[in-house]
């Protein structure tokens, strides 16, 4: 390829042969046989480990002996009736800090059941089957806004269509999805999946989207709050943070925003990629980048992480991902300035940073990094402007909300991303979505909602 | 390094692993393949006479799976050689000719009546084999014909063809049984009688290995329908342990030598069949899952172990569990256990949990300081040795003896004495009722 080391930023460093072939499924679905062999592995623990461990509770060892017993599509409806985006979550879970890691096998021979592989065999047989397994609920008369069409979005407007219950989706972005279609590494979704997932799910029935419908744009919480008997919240983290060090040359962007580019491109070649990038974080979103950076040509990678790597929050094995594709991460770099030349990013410089009686501090030392492309992926944050309303309480900078994600509004729920104490994982998001419908379905079964005026 | 080399009824063999009568012996190619691996001697599949028999060309072979597609359980509907009984007879010879030190033994299997077995076994005679094994065994196919388990389960005509047989030859005579029966006893009774130098067993256990819930036919099916077969395989061994040692140590028919035969896979079930008084061990089914190469194992495992426990000669085992089967009657009912969970061990499955909890004594508990913990209450457990058997990791959990005067925490009572069911005060019909060794405090 011609542009394969040129300087700079250029698209096309790849050929459309490599890039199908680097971002083809990071984990291979399992071969029926191969599933067979893994599901038999399963002990089929009392009070299962691994189910306290997924913040949905799926009965996974139920759903393991399902496939044992060559039913995967029954398997499926076990996965679905506790997380009805088992598919994604399959592929994106951080399985190893989560059922896996809890799995008794890991104990016994450092090999855990491969409970995140197994439960994609069951979900991708049951969307290859076309069976639907839901359908809405008898009609209750109620309406009910949830706002973002992402994991959190999804999981709880599913869950109230089944109790009957109209719900109307508005989803800022042209696609429903959330993160899973817009912040997630393509290698780990490949087939579309998150698109048809989103369709699986609304053809439940009794789920409208409204595209392009940014709440503090073009809807208003006190609209909705007047319009509807209840308003779900899982509107996600609309912003980002940003290092504050002045103006930002060309070359520098972010990283969030790169990968949803680079999601949504038909064809990934043509982004423009350096020939030499940074990346600056320590979380899935560094990861990501990185990774798919490199995997698009970029001649050499590096992640700059503040502490050290085993206080990222990307999982080592996660962090293997990106090391085995050739991705450096270094450690203990605190990013103070960008070079430039003419406008250009050329270079980070960092100042080392180490640990003393448990804080971080500098040491005093500097560095600079070459670059011609910077990627920064140091955390996402609420927008506040979307929900100027008034009257909703905020907890370090998202929503709070009880355990029955109940916002300190009346008829307002919360969930995923966009609420405090959360995990920042789809799952999560689901968790909370589920566990928001349950409430909800609850308030509007009672005689009265007390505190909801249009009840 | 211990020698192997085994004297049954009289015909000798470099190890004890010979192969059963069986597809993996139905022709010289197989058999020679078998000796070149290392496999003592072979019973050579049931020769009848001509014309030979018709095998069914569908599927003649179900099984049983377990984990990883293991295949726990074998079963068959094959019939006795298709083959013309020269061609058998002629490659025996060769075979004997070209393999001295091996053990060659045919297997019979002909109408009831003194001529048919007379002639058979004088052709026999003339290839030079080490002896005759008579099928009275076979469960499916030739027994609707009167033959095989249609003799087998009939003591009187097992002592019939036997002394027709032995009658008819020098060579020794091996019965063949047929699990098939209420008792082993009276046909192991009944090849005595009539003069066998020993038996071999067990034949296949009648079984229909599954149905085929699509078609709403046997599995496996010819042309939409299905019989039962016999069943052999690891699942069997248990059933053939529990007839090997009944023969061994009763009073009629012990010293009668023995082949074991079922599910024997690897030296450890050729030592327990031994021990249970085994001379030699006959293996089919494993050779027919995993080729003829398992015999490395068996021969190097039984040596090693043998080395181990100072044996040098099978002699020096044989029959050495015989004494310590006896009934349920005689067991000591003042003997008590209890489980032990070795805490380093445990994975916290909590299987033993919820099977005692479900189906059993409620004697393991789940949960130690709001923790995950599985340990056994004394108070509670009986030493049913459930949770052990249910515990995927080996010896992780133990079935712990209590010494003389400890009290057992279920009963209050201290332990100590060895009464039977047959001294128990429990039983009116104790003859010598005796209390317990230790009274209760």
């Amino acid at each position: 390829m011609s542009n394969e080391l040129a300087a700079g930023l250029a698209g096309h460093r790849i050929s459309a042969e490599l890039c199908r072939e680097n971002f083809k499924d990071l984990v291979a679905p399992l071969h029926p046989n191969e599933a067979r062999v893994a599901a038999e592995r399963c002990l089929f623990c009392y009070d299962a480990p691994c189910v306290a461990a997924c913040p949905t509770e799926i009965d996974i060892p139920l759903f393991i002996r399902q496939i044992a017993n060559g039913l995967p599509v029954a398997a499926a409806k076990t996965i679905l009736d506790a997380n009805i985006m088992g598919a994604m979550c399959a592929r994106v879970c951080p399985t190893e800090n989560l059922c896996e890691g809890a799995c008794v096998r890991e104990s016994s021979e450092a090999r855990a059941v491969e409970i995140g592989r197994l439960q994609r065999h069951a979900t991708d047989a049951l969307l290859a089957s076309g069976r639907q397994l839901y359908r809405a609920g008898s009609p209750t008369g109620k309406r009910i806004a949830v706002v973002g069409a992402g994991p959190a979005g999804l999981s709880c407007a599913h869950a109230l269509a089944r109790a009957g219950h109209q719900v109307t989706i508005y989803e800022a972005r042209p696609k429903g999805g959330g993160l899973n279609e817009y912040g997630i590494a393509a290698y780990k979704v490949t087939g579309d999946i998150a698109q048809a997932e989103l369709a699986y799910i609304l053809a439940v029935g009794g789920i409208t989207i409204e595209y392009g419908k940014a709440l503090g744009r073009d809807i208003s919480l006190a609209g909705l709050r007047a319009d509807y008997d209840a308003v779900f919240l899982g509107l996600g983290l609309g912003g980002t943070n940003g290092l504050g060090l002045g103006d930002v040359p060309a070359g520098v962007s972010d990283a969030v925003a790169f990968i949803a580019a680079l999601r949504q491109a038909p064809d990934k070649t043509v982004l423009p990629i350096g020939r030499n990038v940074i990346v600056i974080g320590g979380g899935m979103t560094a990861i990501d980048a990185a990774t798919q950076v490199k995997l698009l040509g970029a001649e050499c990678v590096t992640i700059a992480y503040r502490r050290s790597k085993s206080e990222m929050p990307a999982s080592l094995y996660e962090q293997e991902v990106a090391q085995v594709r050739g991705v450096l991460i270094r450690e203990h770099l605190v990013p103070v300035a960008f070079e430039q030349a003419g406008g250009v990013v050329s270079g980070v410089t960092f100042a080392r940073t180490r640990r003393e009686e448990g804080r971080l501090i500098p040491t005093g030392e500097r560095m600079t990094l070459a670059a011609d492309q910077v990627l920064i992926a140091i955390g996402q944050t609420l927008l506040a402007s979307d929900l100027a309303d008034g009257g909703l309480s905020f907890e370090s900078g998202r929503i709070a909300v009880d355990a029955a994600c109940r916002t300190s509004l009346p008829g307002v729920w919360a969930g995923g991303d966009c609420v405090a104490g959360g995990s920042d994982l789809t799952v999560a998001a689901v968790a909370d979505g589920k566990a928001a419908a349950a409430s909800i379905i609850a308030a509007l079964q009672g005689a009265a909602v007390p505190h909801h005026a249009g009840a | 390094m211990a020698d192997l080399r085994t004297s049954f009824a009289g015909i000798t063999s470099p190890n004890p692993f010979w192969l059963a009568s069986a597809p993996p012996t139905d022709k010289a190619y197989n058999v020679v393949r078998a000796f070149k691996a290392g496999w003592g001697g072979v019973v050579w599949k049931t020769l009848g006479e001509d014309p030979p028999i018709v095998n069914v060309s569908g599927p003649r072979y179900g099984a049983i799976h377990g984990s990883d597609r293991r295949v726990i359980g074998f079963n068959n509907i094959e019939l006795i050689t298709d083959r013309p009984l020269e061609v058998n007879l002629q490659e025996i010879t060769q075979v004997k000719r070209d393999w001295p030190d091996r053990a060659v033994v045919v297997s019979l299997m002909v109408p009831c009546q003194e001529p048919n077995w007379t002639a058979i076994i004088k052709r026999v005679e003339q290839t030079g084999a080490d002896g005759v094994e008579l099928n009275f065994g076979c469960p499916h196919g030739m027994s609707e014909r009167g033959m095989g388990a249609a003799v087998g389960q009939v003591p009187e005509y097992i002592e019939m063809v036997t002394r027709w047989c032995k009658a008819a030859t020098r060579m020794p005579v091996i019965v063949k049984l047929t699990p098939n029966v209420a008792s082993i006893l009276p046909p192991a009774e009944a090849a005595k009688r009539g003069g066998a130098d020993a038996v071999s067993l067990i034949n296949t256990v009648n079984a229909l290995m599954g149905v085929d819930i699509d078609q709403m036919a046997p599995w496996p099916h010819i042309d939409g329908y299905g019989t039962h077969g016999g069943m052999c395989g690891s699942v069997v061994k248990p059933i053939a342990l529990n007839m090997v040692s009944a023969i061994a140590r009763h009073p009629a028919t012990q010293g009668l030598p023995i082949s074991g035969i079922g599910g024997i896979e690897k030296w450890r079930d050729a030592a327990e069949f031994m021990a249970l008084g085994a001379v030699n061990v006959q293996v089919c089914t494993a050779a027919m899952v995993y080729g003829f190469k398992i015999v490395e194992e068996m021969i190097a495992g039984l040596s090693e172990w043998m080395d181990q426990k100072g044996y040098a000669r099978p002699e020096d085992f044989v029959g050495r569990a015989v004494p310590r089967k006896t009934e349920w009657q005689h067991l000591n009912l003042d003997y008590v256990v209890k489980a032990h969970i070795d805490q380093d061990l445990c994975i916290k499955c909590g299987r033993c949990h919820i099977g005692c909890e479900d189906t059993s004594h409620q004697a393991i508990s789940s949960l130690k300081d709001g923790q995950r913990h599985f340990e056994v209450i004394e108070e509670e457990c009986v030493g049913c040795n459930l949770c052990a058997v249910v515990c995927p990791i080996e010896n992780c959990i133990t079935m712990v003896p209590l010494r003389e005067g400890e009290v057992d925490r279920r009963t209050g009572l201290r332990v100590g004495g060895h009464r039977t069911w047959l001294e128990h005060p429990n039983n009116p019909m104790a003859t010598n009722p005796r209390p317990a060794k230790h009274a209760a405090e």
